[in-house]
């Protein structure tokens, strides 16, 4: 027998999963300064509920996080978003 | 010493057209009068709220920017309480990215309006 051992075949290709890095969106797109007049923007980060998404998720910076926190709670005070609601999206 | 706010304030929409003109004009009046200068102004129209705010569920919206001295907030915001018509308002101090994002803003806003024009 002079079949090659080394040559493995797979009948279906072994899926290799790439881990897509995440970003900080405001680093990438160089934004300085989040605007709570804008809750389109805002939807972005946050989940059907309303709630703040965490940074794990959306891998923005500890920096803009902060920023998007206060942005959302001040946008929460003049009514351009809830502060809980079901199915926002 | 002057900095520069942004304030924005929802009116209830019990109001006609002419009674809205007369409260933004008010409050426009007090901020000339105060010696500060008016930089730009918004007038958002009839908005739906997110929640409901003294069981009413939508509201003109209003933004006016200007700058002026720390101790003038105090009396702007007292007025705001003090007048019935306004449900909601939040005042801001403006940082410096704050005011280049503001800029930018009102360049884009003008451009809308010359083009309805």
């Amino acid at each position: 027998m002079t079949t090659n051992s080394s040559e493995i075949r797979y009948l279906t290709p072994p899926s290799v999963e790439v881990k897509k890095k995440k970003y900080c969106r405001f680093k990438k797109s160089g934004i300085r300064y989040v605007d709570y007049k804008d809750p389109e923007f805002l939807k972005k980060f946050l989940n059907e509920q309303g709630k703040i998404l965490p940074r794990r998720l959306t891998g923005t910076s500890l920096k803009y996080q902060r920023k998007v926190s206060q942005a959302v709670k001040r946008s929460r005070m003049i009514a351009l978003l809830p502060y809980v609601t079901d199915l926002m999206k | 010493m002057l900095n520069q706010y942004e304030t924005v304030f929802i009116a209830t929409p019990v109001l006609s057209e002419a009674q809205i003109k007369e409260a933004v004009g008010k409050f426009k009046d007090l901020i000339v009068a105060s010696g500060s200068e008016l930089i730009h102004e918004e007038h958002w129209g009839l908005k739906k709220l997110a929640y409901p705010i003294q069981k009413k569920s939508t509201g003109f919206y209003h933004l006016f920017e200007f700058k002026a001295d720390p101790a003038f907030i105090g009396k702007l915001e007292t007025e705001y309480r003090r007048d019935e018509r306004i449900i909601r308002f939040i005042t801001l101090k403006l940082d410096k990215y704050a005011a280049l994002y503001s800029e930018k803003r009102q360049k884009k806003v003008n451009a809308k309006t010359q083009k309805e024009n």
